[in-house]
This record gives structure tokens, C-alpha cells and sequence, in this order.
């Protein structure tokens, strides 16, 4: 009797110390992890995703140059197409495919566009970007394949299984904002657009450096191999597309390559910067930081053009007349408005 | 594998788990297998190094055995017949021979050490000369350097003495002997364990003792505290101090110094806390290494207390057999009749403390600095040792000596000094030490602390919040260390306290150590010797 009292308290004692030790690692995990909210909110854009309640006819993957350059709201509301975009800062070609991945696990697309200019990067860049891509993906198969082939060697998987070893140090910069956005964070993009309302219009052309090689490397077409590949078994129309951005300098010998790649696999390859005269896009009006990324008139533009494309591609459908997709975009488009409204209330 | 890496704590798991799993009479098997897999991470090629060392010492442990066994045996079987002094002369031929083979292995062994550790050293000294003579330089050698050689080197010969000795029996089997010189958790800093002490717990077999587990991990939780919370944050501002020596001057050098005292003991007993930690969950003991040195009143006290297995080892194995050598005994009669009783008994055993110092600074590192610091520290306590009837005057006359004030400035002047002759572990070469040392002196820019001076050395507000929070917890469970195990003092709480304490010290590493992304990695200082 009396040891199985004590049995049983040992159990106890053990299960508490366990259950205060996971707790206890969760809240400092909570804590100390970026919030992305006030600034460099880039980081929130990839977890927003798993907050959609409905399946999408097209999917943008890429980087800031999809993310910053296209409105899926006048998608919808010009074509009732219903799209979304996973993009992060600085996302490489293999973090764009575990993404896709990840989503066709998720919802069958009828279209995916993919941005190429991070075809030009055939190792991982940086750690902090690879942190905004990845921490915000859920856990599967498809995030530690991406982890694997995106971690610098100075970065660890333990720290991504583990996000607070690799953040501990962040105790001496908590402010406010991780408070607030503890336990809940606000909703940033429109379906995974990044609004900006500001203008700065662009004052010089850049000018092209000669590169060593102009090569793509062989990860980043093993990569691009493998996202046509993946589109094809899912019945999916891959798009390639090249951003209306002029910096950083798309060159065209890349560009060569991706119109030879586009030929071979017959794919449609639309480069924006050679039609910014069917596009509409306006350099001095439609851009926030020089030719970098698009403002919200500029992607709005975008948007407009590339959704005639899109809505001849057999499968994509107006939705405008489907009462519960109605009412969920009439919501993202309330959000759309008021937002755009507040930042050119104050010049963002 | 650094003690402090995800690798490690993961390496450290599995092995518990399959400790405690597979029958104890094979406890000593797996250990043996996880320190030669220890050791091949840091370089498969360096398994050939501490392989021969092992199989040399347990060779000879075994023929120097033999020629016993031989020689009594021979004496047992022909007591009757042989007369006192042919008694005599065998065994003083057995004991040559037994000789031959202790001196072969130590000259081997040794010449390992010496060739892979204080070749480039003995070729820059050359050089030095070759220079000054107008001839080009030899070219370095490419050799690198095993892990723990010194350590693994200094331990297996210290158990062929013993054996060479009588102290202790050789060990017949080569697994068990190699596990003892290649036990992982002391393999690269210590301490340097006797064959006697450790053989009693380390191939016994272990059952799972919850009290020990549970002290093993606090002890590890320790010394991760001491060496990621403390000494990894502190090396920034050593490492800016004394790497731009034109920059931090005066005051500066008084900060680096200080810090750099604070941070090798927070990384050495850091490092030896989690070996004994690691050991104590395996259910093996190991010999402490420090007693609270911090709070010696003297020197020589200092290391009695300060790594206490490599002191000793130097104590019973060079100056010991020194001072009683036959030449030493030759000289000590010969300065008595020079110059008379008092000064001749101390010249045979200063010689020895100035051989076992140069030694000792030798052992530390290929380079002057450390020689230097080895025979400033001889220098420290012979002149102390020779100030004996000053002090004891001193209190004859001033009865201060319990004065808890006395106590603190004999503590603060030890403190102190051997802060200043550790300077010489920081500064590129032995003139430069000096130059900094008499730079502290006679600096006279103390304004610089008050002005945001301690903000320049890559050092931020919160690393200072941090490390005075961290020192002062070194202090305070020190304080109660002397009044016995705080380990034992915790169990006897209730387990929501001890639980407590332990998720306290656990998340205080996880969240203020400095480890990771953004700081580096660093090695345990006492890894490099």
C-alpha cells in the first residue's frame, strides 16, 4: 500500500516536473523568439498562411520581389481569382520549393508563379533570413528538408527544433512589442502581399556589374528542376515570372537562361521589365524605395495585367458569385482598404 | 567535442540511457568505446597517439611486473642459500631492470609529448639564434596537436611510476587500462587521476543511484552555469584588452587582468565541475581538482588548492624524487659545508621547486610566457618562504592574525597576485607582459571608468548585469561551500525546491549563457595545454 502511495507520488512529482519544465521552455521560447511586428515584419509573412480558411487558384513563391510586387485583393477583385503568396525576404529557390511542397500537401493550386531572381544564389545568403523563411513554417517533412539545405555552417538544427538556444540572447533587447505579441500577433499582409503606399521615385539606372560567371549554379537549376517537376506530377501550370524590380540588377545573360529554361520545359516566362509599357508600371510614381519594390499602385498594376494571363489558364475560375468566398475576401478587402487608407494617412 | 556543444549534451544522453540499459559487467566496455568515439571526433588520426601511449604504459606496467615476479620468486626459492648482501645486490638488479623499462616508456611517451608539442617552439628559439647569427630559419613543422596529450600522457605515467613503485598492481587487461587513460568526461582538462583512485570505481559495475544522478547533473548544470553564463560572456573584454594592448592601457590592463582572473576560473572550474558531474551520473568518482582557491590567504596555499591533481602529480613525481636524488644529495651536503646549515638545506630543495615550476610552465604551453609564469610564481613563493620570520614577528608583535580583516587582505593580496603573474597567458610575449604590467602601475587614467570606459571593451550593460549576477552566485554558493556540500543541503529540501533551484540554474544557462549564433564558441582555456 504504502509503495504504491509512493509510486504513485513519484509519478506525480515527475509528471509536474516535466510538465513545469515544457511549460516553463515554451513561455521563454514565446518570449524571446522575434516578433516581427513593429519592424522588419517581413519575418510574420511565411506562418500567416496557415490562418487561410479556403484553397487558392494561384500561388506566388519567391522573394520580396513577389511579396512586395503583386495585390492578390485586385486579383479578386478584378478577376474574382482567388491567390496567395509565399514569399519571404531574401527566399531562396529551395525554400520556395519546400514551401510549394508543403502547400501542395495542403491545397491544390490550378497555377504557380514563381519569381526567379533568387536563381542566381546557389548557396544560403544569410542566417537571419533563413530564420524569417523557416521559423514561420509549421513542422513537416517539408521544413526540415528546407532547413537541411538552407543552414550556414554556423547554424544548427537543435536551434531550429529549439528555437530558444538560438535566441536566448534576445533577453537583453525585449521591448514592449514581445509583450504584446506574445501570445497572439496581428494579421500584417493581404494574403501574403506586403503593402507599402509610399513614393520614391527612381533617380538613376543601375549599373551593371560584370559578373565572373553568369552561370546559374547547379543547386539553384536542381532546384527549379524540381519545382517544374513537382508542378507537373500535381497538374499544376508553373509560370516563371521576373519581377518589374530594377535592383537588384537582373542581367541578361540570366535572363538567357531562364528564357532557354522556359523553351525546353515549355513553360511561360513573362519578365516585367520588358513590359512596363503594357503593365503600366510608372518607375517616378509606382515604386517606395527606388526601383527595389513596387508601391501599392505599382502591384496593384501588376496585379491587373498578370490577372488577364492568369484568368485564361483552364481551371482558374471567378469566384465573385460563391457566396462564402464573397464573404471572406469582402473581410480581406475591408482589412485591404483601411490599411492602405492608414498608411497613406501618414506617408508609409 | 566541446563540452558545451548540442553534440556533446546529445552524445551524453545516449550513453546514460544505454548505461543504465546493458548489464553492469559491461558498463566498462561502453565507456571505453564512447571515449575512443569522444576522442576520434576530434581527429581519427589522433586515436594513433593516445592508442601507442596506452599500449606502451600497459606494456611496461606488465614487464616491470614480471621482472618483480621473477626476482622474488627467484629470492622465495633460494632464501636459504643466498646471504644478505647477494639479497641486497639482486634486488638492486631487479630494480634496475624494472628501471630500463620505467625510463624506456618515460622517454617515449615524453618524446611524444615533447616532439608533437615543443618542436615549433625549440625551432623559434633556434631561429632566434640562427637570426641574430645572420643564417635563414628552419621551417616550422605541420604537426598537430592530440587532444589531452598532456593530460593522458601525465596520467599513464604517473600510474607506471606507481607500478615501477609498488604503489599500485599493473593492470592485465589492455581495455580496461586504455579506458583509464582515455576516459572521456577527464580526457582534455583533467584532473589528472591516479591510477589507484580511479580504478576503484571505474570498471565496477554501476547500478542506477538516483542521488548520484541527481548530484552529477547539478554539479554539470554548475560548471555549464560557470563556463557559458560567466566565462564565455567575460572573454570579450579580456579579448579586447589584451589584443590591442596600444589601445587599453593603465586602468585597462587592471580590468583586463581582473577579468581574465575571473574568467579562467569560472572556465577551469566550470570545465572540471562538468567532468565530475559527468563521471558522478555514471556512477564513477573522480578526485576534486579545486578547494575554493579564491579564498587562500597565501600562495603556496593557492595551489594547494588550485589544481590540485596536476600539484600534486608534480609534487610526488618530479619534486619529490628531485630532492632526494643522488646528485641533489651530493649538492646539499656539498653548499651545507660552503655555506653552512641554514642556507645549504634549502639549495637542494629549491632547485627542485625551480625545476618543478619551470616545468610546470612548460606543461601549460610551448612558449616563455608560460616558463616565465611558472618560475614567477617559484619566485613568489620563495620569497615568501623566506619572508617566513618576518611574518612570524609580525604576529608576534601585532596580534591580527584571526582578525577577519587581516583575513581579507591576505585573501585580496593573493587574489591579486596571482591575477598579475596570470597576465603573462594573455600578453603575446614576456616583454610585452612586463610593459603592461608596469603600464597598470603607472597608469594614471582611472578617469576612463567613470567616463563609459567599461562600454568600450565589447562589453554591453546587460553582459554586465549578467556576469555581476553570475560572480555574485559564484561568490555566495562558494561562501557556503565552506560550510560543506550545498548539493547535500538541497536534497535534504523538498523535491518542489530542489526542482526549483535546478530549473533556475538550467534556465539561467539556456537564456544568459553566451553560446551559439553571435558569440563565439569557446574552447575551455585549459583544452589547449
Amino acid at each position: 500500500m504504502i509503495r504504491s502511495i509512493r509510486k504513485k507520488r513519484t509519478v506525480i512529482l515527475a509528471g509536474c516536473a516535466i510538465l513545469v519544465f515544457v511549460g516553463s521552455f515554451w513561455f521563454f521560447t514565446k518570449l524571446l523568439m522575434p516578433k516581427y511586428m513593429d519592424e522588419v515584419i517581413d519575418g510574420a509573412l511565411i506562418a500567416e498562411y496557415y490562418q487561410e480558411e479556403t484553397e487558392h487558384d494561384v500561388i506566388f513563391i519567391g522573394d520580396c520581389e513577389v511579396y512586395e510586387n503583386i495585390s492578390p485583393i485586385t486579383l479578386w477583385e478584378e478577376y474574382g481569382m482567388t491567390s496567395y503568396i509565399r514569399g519571404s525576404a531574401q527566399q531562396l529557390i529551395w525554400q520556395s520549393y519546400y514551401l510549394l511542397e508543403e502547400m501542395l500537401a495542403i491545397e491544390k493550386p490550378k497555377v504557380v508563379v514563381f519569381n526567379v531572381l533568387s536563381m542566381q544564389y546557389n548557396e544560403p545568403q544569410k542566417e537571419a533570413y533563413n530564420r524569417m523563411t523557416l521559423d514561420g513554417m509549421k513542422w513537416s517533412l517539408s521544413k526540415w528538408d528546407s532547413i537541411q539545405a538552407s543552414m550556414l555552417p554556423e547554424e544548427s538544427m537543435v536551434e531550429y527544433l529549439f528555437p530558444l538556444l538560438r535566441f536566448h540572447s534576445r533577453f537583453s533587447e525585449l521591448n514592449m512589442e514581445d509583450i504584446q505579441y506574445l501570445f497572439h500577433k496581428d494579421k500584417i499582409s493581404h494574403n501574403g502581399y506586403y503593402m507599402r503606399t509610399g513614393v520614391k521615385p527612381v533617380t538613376t539606372e543601375p549599373t551593371k556589374r560584370r559578373l565572373p560567371d553568369y552561370r546559374f549554379g547547379e543547386k539553384a537549376y536542381e532546384y527549379l528542376d524540381r519545382i517544374t517537376t513537382l508542378c507537373e506530377e500535381n497538374g499544376v501550370t508553373l509560370i516563371l515570372m521576373k519581377a518589374p524590380s530594377i535592383y537588384p540588377v537582373w542581367h541578361e545573360e540570366w535572363d538567357q537562361q531562364i528564357v532557354d529554361y522556359a523553351e525546353e520545359h515549355h513553360l511561360l516566362y513573362l519578365n516585367f521589365l520588358e513590359l512596363f509599357e503594357e503593365t503600366g508600371i510608372d518607375l517616378t510614381t509606382d515604386t517606395y524605395d527606388a526601383g527595389l519594390h513596387l508601391n501599392v499602385f505599382g502591384a496593384e498594376k501588376l496585379a491587373s495585367y498578370l490577372g488577364k494571363i492568369l484568368s485564361e489558364i483552364p481551371g482558374v475560375a471567378d469566384h465573385r458569385e460563391e457566396e462564402k468566398l464573397r464573404q471572406i475576401w469582402e473581410e480581406k478587402i475591408e482589412f485591404y482598404y483601411q490599411k492602405k487608407e492608414e498608411q497613406m494617412a501618414i506617408g508609409k | 567535442m566541446l563540452f558545451t556543444s548540442y553534440c556533446f549534451i546529445g552524445f551524453l544522453i545516449v550513453l546514460f540511457l544505454l548505461y543504465y540499459k546493458i548489464p553492469g559487467k559491461y558498463q566498462w566496455g561502453l565507456l571505453l568505446i564512447a571515449s575512443y568515439l569522444f576522442y576520434a571526433v576530434a581527429g581519427a588520426q589522433f586515436l594513433i597517439y593516445i592508442g601507442v601511449t596506452t599500449f606502451s604504459t600497459w606494456y611496461a606496467g606488465l614487464r616491470i611486473e614480471k621482472v618483480k615476479q621473477q626476482y622474488t620468486g627467484y629470492r622465495k626459492l633460494h632464501k636459504a642459500e643466498m646471504t644478505k648482501e647477494e639479497k641486497k645486490s639482486h634486488k638492486q638488479e631487479e630494480k634496475k631492470k624494472q628501471r630500463i623499462w620505467l625510463l624506456l616508456c618515460l622517454f617515449f611517451n615524453f618524446g611524444i609529448l615533447a616532439v608533437v608539442k615543443y618542436t615549433n617552439f625549440a625551432i623559434s628559439n633556434i631561429n632566434y639564434f640562427l637570426n641574430l647569427a645572420g643564417r635563414g630559419p628552419l621551417n616550422f613543422l605541420s604537426l598537430a596537436l592530440p587532444m589531452g596529450i598532456s593530460f593522458y600522457t601525465f596520467q599513464s605515467m604517473g600510474y607506471l611510476i606507481d607500478v615501477y613503485r609498488g604503489t599500485c598492481e599493473p593492470e592485465r587487461n589492455l581495455g580496461k587500462f586504455a579506458l583509464f587513460v582515455s576516459f572521456f568526461p577527464q580526457l582534455i582538462q583533467g584532473p589528472i587521476s591516479r591510477f589507484a583512485d580511479l580504478s576503484k570505481t571505474l570498471w565496477i559495475p554501476h547500478a542506477f543511484d538516483k542521488k548520484q544522478v541527481i548530484f552529477g547533473i547539478e554539479r554539470i548544470l554548475w560548471g555549464f552555469f560557470k563556463k557559458l553564463v560567466i566565462a564565455d560572456r567575460i572573454v570579450a573584454g579580456v579579448n579586447t584588452i589584451i589584443r590591442d594592448p596600444d589601445q587599453y592601457q593603465g586602468v585597462y590592463v587592471l580590468v583586463g587582468m581582473l577579468f581574465y582572473a575571473c574568467e579562467l576560473y569560472a572556465d577551469f572550474t566550470g570545465g572540471i565541475d562538468i567532468t565530475i558531474g559527468v563521471a558522478q551520473v555514471l556512477g564513477i568518482k573522480i578526485k576534486e581538482n579545486f578547494e575554493l582557491p579564491y579564498f587562500s590567504k597565501s600562495i603556496k596555499e593557492y595551489w594547494r588548492r588550485w589544481h590540485i591533481t596536476m600539484g600534486t602529480w608534480f609534487t610526488d613525481y618530479i619534486f619529490y624524487p628531485i630532492s632526494v636524488s643522488m646528485p641533489m644529495l651530493r649538492l646539499s651536503k656539498c653548499s651545507r659545508a660552503k655555506f653552512g646549515e641554514a642556507v645549504g638545506k634549502r639549495v637542494p630543495v629549491y632547485c627542485a621547486t625551480i625545476l618543478v615550476w619551470f616545468t610546470t610552465g612548460i606543461w601549460h604551453g610551448a612558449s616563455w610566457n608560460f616558463i616565465v609564469w611558472g618560475l614567477m610564481n617559484c619566485l613568489v613563493i620563495m620569497v615568501s618562504q623566506e619572508m617566513e620570520p618576518f611574518y612570524r614577528w609580525f604576529h608576534s608583535k601585532f596580534s591580527v592574525k584571526d582578525r577577519w580583516l587581516f583575513r581579507a587582505f591576505q585573501v585580496g593580496r593573493t587574489i591579486l597576485l596571482m591575477s598579475a603573474l596570470r597576465m603573462f597567458d594573455c600578453y603575446r610575449d614576456v616583454p610585452l607582459t612586463f610593459r603592461m604590467f608596469g603600464n597598470m602601475l603607472t597608469g594614471r587614467n582611472y578617469s576612463v571608468l567613470f567616463q563609459g570606459g567599461l562600454m568600450n571593451i565589447g562589453l554591453t550593460a546587460a553582459d554586465y548585469m549578467v556576469l555581476s549576477i553570475g560572480v555574485v552566485t559564484m561568490l555566495v554558493v562558494s561562501l557556503v561551500q565552506r560550510r560543506g556540500s550545498v548539493r547535500e543541503a538541497l536534497y535534504a529540501k523538498s523535491p518542489a525546491v530542489q526542482l526549483g533551484v535546478v530549473y533556475l540554474l538550467l534556465f539561467s544557462v539556456l537564456i544568459f549563457g553566451a553560446y551559439g549564433i553571435g558569440y563565439d564558441a569557446s574552447q575551455f582555456i585549459y583544452n589547449q595545454f
